[in-house]
């Protein structure tokens, strides 16, 4: 992070840090470029491609046909061959036009090939509910990927991560898929200018509390840290650590954490079922068992695809609300 | 093997059909004007995709269509289904969210669907129907049955490998399909000279050996036409047909104003105004003898009251209740 030391900052939405992020790797890297369904002229549908064009031309900035197979394909033979592209897959859920690309080839082809080909891609994609986008628009697949040996996957849950982790995940020498979140976009913060990185792989504490141990992925995060307020007029200090990435997962911060609260909640907004929660309890009773006070809980989504009502929405998607419900159980409140 | 541009021959329909297909148009478009404006005023949640501009294409294919035969459809799917006999009310309903909708308020403008009409849904994916229309018409010729099922697709659409695979597929197993692209020049804000290098996207039957026709999808006749024959060599198990019409969306991808990007101009849209399918086809009727101008009035009334009646019952209709959330996941009877 040392990079981002003596820049000067200033409050940017996620949305621009995105943007940021893209033009730094864009400027840095000459063997870069980005492409996508209307990622040129359009500027892409979020605003996140604005400027891109006149900055670095068409053949830097490609628009593609509306074929995510293509697409995908795109990332893997080029990054295969020497570039260092920049996928952008508009719907995470899109992953499913385009998972042979992902699972069979991108993720796989380095170690099939006994290490002779590298492929610094980085991958794009918005997940996330709440703007009723219903079942097809809303999902949070980051467990899909992470199941995938050769696959990075990150979550940045705020603008200086979403800006810092692309410029990371460009920089790293493997498939990396940067999952942003659609509900975030236009949350602000302050974002240092020029370049700098967020390490992959590195979870983060984003507040500290001796009773409990909450670990959140992407959105998330502000919801745990909502629920840290309500937490306190209770008298419950929780710790939140924002993940920041799923694989790899950091659990060495977490079981550190795990060590002086003895207890932990797991939370993201993917369904509960097969959810990443599942392997990171797991793994919380694999390694700190002894310092475990309470059974790891989760907090997630019902088993139902996304649905389209506000008034399913609401309830559907976990809030502080939940949280801290959940939290009360955890301490047998 | 492709037709180019076909018109409509002087052999007239019945009234009875001109009057329809009137009917469908008008219908169409007071539905989609209307509800782009509740989305305006916040009563529609979510992303709309309005179908004003292409209503000749869906009122021509389903004039030829029963409840038995399938459709598939796309995010722009609300005037497919008022074309196949969707109601307004249960419409209106969904896309307010409430539980009387179509889809009990969980699918919304994106999955808008109706079974029991043959319409196999609205979709949020590109290129997801025609697999599942191809699917459906195996399913009729494996009945034995003699419905059809007709693919609703964009000129977008047609460069997803699902469209590929579904054709190739209908084709070789001669099924008792209709691809029909509605060629409105541009997917989401990518115009078609950007995305495809070519220009009728009708001239790729020939290579899944199958007719191509493209045809004028601003003037209902000529889809009728073209789609009743194309319909009726699917039903006679002749095999599938690849039916380009060529069409314009007035509002933006989505919603009415969309995000105000200008990757079209003011004169473009103007010049397809021009060229509406209802305003020429109502000239037409009245020319032809088949509507008085106070009859054709008396439609765009009745329908517009049609619409009123059905946003006060959609706005009284109750939200889902919060334990329907885990109902319809899967079927739960024995
Ligand atoms: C698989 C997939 N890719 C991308 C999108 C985003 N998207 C929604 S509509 C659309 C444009 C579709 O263009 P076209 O098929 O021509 O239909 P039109 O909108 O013109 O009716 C795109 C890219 C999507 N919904 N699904
Ligand atoms: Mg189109």
């Amino acid at each position: 992070m040392s990079e981002a030391e003596n820049k000067s900052v200033r409050e940017l939405p996620y949305v621009m840090a995105i943007n940021e992020g893209i033009k730094e790797v864009l400027r840095e890297q000459k063997d870069a470029f980005i492409a996508g369904e209307d990622v040129a002229v359009a500027g892409g549908v979020y605003g996140y491609c604005t400027g891109l064009l006149d900055e670095f031309g068409e053949d830097r900035v490609v628009d593609t046909p509306i074929s995510e197979k293509g697409i995908m394909g795109l990332g893997v033979g080029a990054s295969a061959t020497g570039c260092r592209p920049i996928i952008d897959l508009m719907f995470m859920d899109f992953v499913g036009e385009c998972m042979d690309e992902i699972a069979n080839q991108m993720a796989k082809m380095r170690f099939m090939f006994g290490g002779k080909a590298t492929l610094p891609v980085t991958v794009l994609t918005m997940g996330g509910a709440g703007g009723s986008l219903a079942a097809q628009h809303s999902q949070s697949l980051e467990a899909w990927l992470a199941h995938l040996p050769g696959m990075k996957v990150v979550m940045p849950s705020d603008a200086y991560d979403a800006k810092g982790m692309i410029i990371s995940a460009s920089r790293d020498n493997n498939p990396v898929f940067v999952v942003l979140n659609k509900a975030s976009l236009a949350m602000t913060m302050e974002v240092p200018e020029g370049s700098y990185e967020v390490p992959l792989g590195e979870a983060c504490v984003r507040t500290q509390g001796k009773d409990l141990t909450i670990v959140a992925f992407g959105r998330m995060v502000h919801e745990a840290m909502a629920s840290v307020e309500k937490l306190k007029a209770i008298g419950i200090e929780a710790e939140v650590i924002d993940a920041r990435s799923v694989q790899p997962f950091d659990t060495e911060t977490v079981v550190n954490s795990i060590k002086k609260t003895h207890r932990a909640l797991v939370i993201h907004e993917a369904v509960k079922f097969g959810g990443i929660g599942g392997e990171i309890s797991a793994q919380i009773q694999e390694e700190a068992f002894d310092y475990l006070d309470a059974p790891v809980m989760r907090v997630a989504a019902p088993f139902s695809p996304v649905p389209f009502s506000p008034a399913l929405e609401k309830v559907y998607i976990p809030s502080s609300d939940s949280i801290v419900t959940k939290v009360k159980e955890t301490l047998a409140l | 093997m492709v037709a180019k541009k076909k018109n409509a021959k002087s052999n007239l329909p019945s009234q009875k059909v001109l009057q329809e297909l009137h009917m469908k148009m008008v219908r169409i478009r007071r539905f989609e004007e209307r509800a782009g404006k509740m989305m305006e005023d916040g009563k529609i949640p979510g992303a709309l995709h309005l179908y004003v501009g292409q209503e000749a294409v869906a009122s021509g294919v389903m004039q030829h269509l029963s409840n038995k035969d399938w459709i598939t459809s796309t995010h722009r799917g609300h005037g497919h289904l008022v074309a196949k006999g969707g109601e307004f009310k249960p419409m209106f309903a969904e896309l307010f969210g409430r539980s009387t909708g179509y889809c009990r308020g969980k699918g919304g403008s994106m999955h808008i669907s109706n079974m029991d009409l043959g319409m196999l849904g609205a979709n949020g994916i590109v290129g997801g129907g025609p697999p599942i229309a191809m699917g459906a018409a195996f399913s009729n010729r494996f009945k034995k049955n003699k419905n059809v099922a007709v693919a609703f697709f964009g000129d977008g659409a047609s460069n997803e490998g699902s469209v590929h695979e579904a054709i190739n597929m209908a084709s070789l197993y001669k099924l008792p399909c209709v691809f029909v692209c509605e060629n409105n020049g541009y997917g989401e804000y990518t115009a078609q000279s950007r995305h495809q290098a070519i220009v009728d996207v009708a001239d790729r039957a020939s290579g899944y050996g199958m007719p191509g026709v493209v045809c004028d999808g601003m003037d209902v006749m000529a889809v009728y036409e073209a789609a009743g024959e194309a319909i009726e060599r699917a039903r006679k198990g002749s095999g599938p047909t690849l039916l380009e019409c060529k069409t314009y969306r007035y509002y933006d991808h989505v919603g009415v104003r969309g995000m105000g990007l200008t990757y079209r101009t003011d004169e473009e849209v103007e010049e397809w105004k021009n060229k509406d399918a209802i305003e020429g086809f109502e000239k037409r009727l009245i020319q032809l003898g088949v509507m008085t101008k106070k009859k054709i009035e008396n439609v765009h009334a009745s329908v517009g009251k049609d619409i009123d009646e059905a946003i006060i019952f959609a706005n009284e209709s109750p939200y889902p209740m919060p334990e329907d959330l885990l109902d319809n996941v899967y079927n739960e009877e024995t």
